[in-house]
């Protein structure tokens, strides 16, 4: 391992402990490294977003030839009009585009993508369960499914009181809803559980160098 | 305070100390458990491995060094795969903390694939490393169009036009699939945009927080492959015979979670022995 290398795993070594000691109590070193990542990130965030942005779209761009990006450029300088009690209604124009915009192009996807693919999926799920190869697991898994749509959507469903056969279905709802939570919550204890792993990997075999079991 | 009183209120410290200490034994004690192969791991790996040697794959890696801890590891599968087979590789990073990491995990998957095969991988021939640009849905819809409309020039400010690669590729229809590694909503931009606008293939690598919320897409084929956290990266290691970090966390895994729920068990039989000893006292 050369020195430079050495000498960055050790500063990340002691960022990582100091983020650490939190677990024990609130202390300086914790609120140092806190503070450096938040202001690394920023300083980070910031000059990234410049040269992605400005010097790129904007600069090279227009330098390029291609002089109708000062377009975009203009509707975004008066976004700044805001600062001006007297201009800013200004602002108003390029911010109607964004918005306008936007929703033009994300109403139909997101609707397309997580309504009508959803409902068409459950409804397929008959029409698979009819099939000829229709397999038992396949049967199971897919009857499973909908009785969770069915239920966890009645459930949900609050224009009628939760009584009689209703809340009965309701109930299933309940019971569905907290398989998907529990669910959730072991992935979540496995995801974090893994980041605590990799920080353990870097700072016994990459910093330390010792042995891999 | 009784015995109960105290299983119901351990102090959180211990449960860290001896997570730690269970995780730094089982790092160092060599064991193996066995990690079988979802379906829609396989289902990824199968898609890939399919593909002709020339053919390209979109691998967007949209995460930062945060969650690097679980969806490294799946990159650098993906990444073995598609050099091991010659597939060629558009990488884009749509996560502004993410580029540099992008960057340098392309450069180590490079040498890597140098040291095992001696054949170096050329930027511009073999792979395309695109970068990053602010938000995320204008870049995705851009490249649906010509992905020189968001990324005139690469990372390293080439012109994409003077790319050899680039000759053939204008837009999805010239790349076989998506791989979307993400730690960040740009899963569902990838989604809603990628696949729902311009149906292209897509299978998403996500952290094990997010892994249950995107299962719904791949019963309804929006997606065609999902890997979920440490155990999918795990998986895909394994598939592509490149056993690392993930399998060894997978590992340890099993002594963490073991300690978790030993800990829930303890915090539960003080919870009803205590509520128990309050009701027979009323």
């Amino acid at each position: 391992m050369d020195w430079t290398t050495a000498l960055t795993n050790t500063i990340a070594a002691f960022l990582t402990l100091s983020i650490f000691s939190f677990l024990y109590k609130d202390n300086p070193f914790y609120k140092f490294a806190e503070h450096l990542m938040v202001g690394v990130s920023a300083g980070y965030w910031m000059l990234t977003l410049i040269y992605s942005t400005f010097v790129d779209k904007v600069i090279l761009t227009i330098a390029d030839g291609k002089w109708w990006y000062i377009i975009p450029t203009l509707l975004g300088v008066l976004m700044l009009t805001r600062f001006s009690s007297k201009l800013a209604w200004v602002s108003r124009y390029p911010l109607a585009l964004v918005i306008g915009t936007a929703t033009g192009v994300a109403i139909p996807l997101e609707m397309k993508a997580k309504i009508i693919e959803q409902l068409y999926g459950s409804i397929d799920l008959v029409t698979q369960m009819q099939a000829p190869d229709a397999t038992l697991g396949l049967i199971l898994n897919s009857l499973v499914i909908l009785i969770g749509v069915v239920t966890a959507l009645v459930y949900f469903f609050f224009s009628k009181a939760h009584t009689g056969a209703t809340g009965y279905v309701a109930k299933v709802g309940i019971a569905v809803l907290m398989i998907g939570f529990g669910a959730s919550f072991g992935f979540t204890v496995m995801a974090r559980v893994s980041l605590l792993i990799q920080r353990f990997q870097f700072l016994m075999f990459d910093w330390l160098n010792l042995p891999r079991g | 305070m009784s015995i109960f009183e105290k299983m119901f209120a351990i102090d959180r410290r211990w449960v860290y100390l001896t997570l730690g200490i269970a995780v730094i034994i089982a790092l160092l004690i060599p064991f193996s458990i066995p990690l079988p192969i979802s379906k829609e791991a396989q289902s990824i790996y199968d898609y890939v491995d399919r593909l002709a040697p020339g053919d390209v794959i979109h691998l967007a890696m949209d995460y930062d060094p945060s969650v690097m801890g679980e969806l490294q590891p799946m990159t650098y599968a993906i990444l073995k795969q598609c050099f091991d087979k010659d597939i060629k590789v558009v990488v884009s990073a749509l996560h502004q903390f993410g580029p540099t990491l992008a960057a340098n995990t392309i450069d180590s998957a490079v040498a890597r694939h140098r040291e095992k095969t001696g054949e170096t991988k050329v930027n511009g021939v073999d792979y395309v490393y695109l970068g990053y640009k602010p938000y995320p849905i204008l870049i995705i819809l851009g490249m649906g169009q010509n992905y020189r409309i968001p990324f005139p020039r690469d990372y390293y400010g080439v012109p994409l036009d003077s790319l050899p690669m680039m000759a053939t590729i204008r837009n999805y229809n010239d790349v076989k699939g998506v791989l979307n590694v993400s730690g960040t909503s740009a899963t569902d931009y990838w989604i809603n945009y990628a696949q729902g606008r311009y149906n292209v293939p897509l299978a998403i690598g996500v952290t094990g927080v997010m892994a249950t919320e995107y299962y719904p897409y791949l019963q309804t084929n929006q997606i065609f492959g999902i890997l979920g956290g440490l155990k999918g990266a795990a998986e895909y290691e394994i598939l592509t015979d490149a056993q690392g970090p993930a399998v060894e966390g997978m590992r340890v895994q099993l002594v963490a979670h073991s300690i978790v729920i030993l800990f829930i068990i303890i915090g539960n039989i003080g919870f009803f022995a205590i509520r128990r000893s309050k009701n027979k006292a009323l």
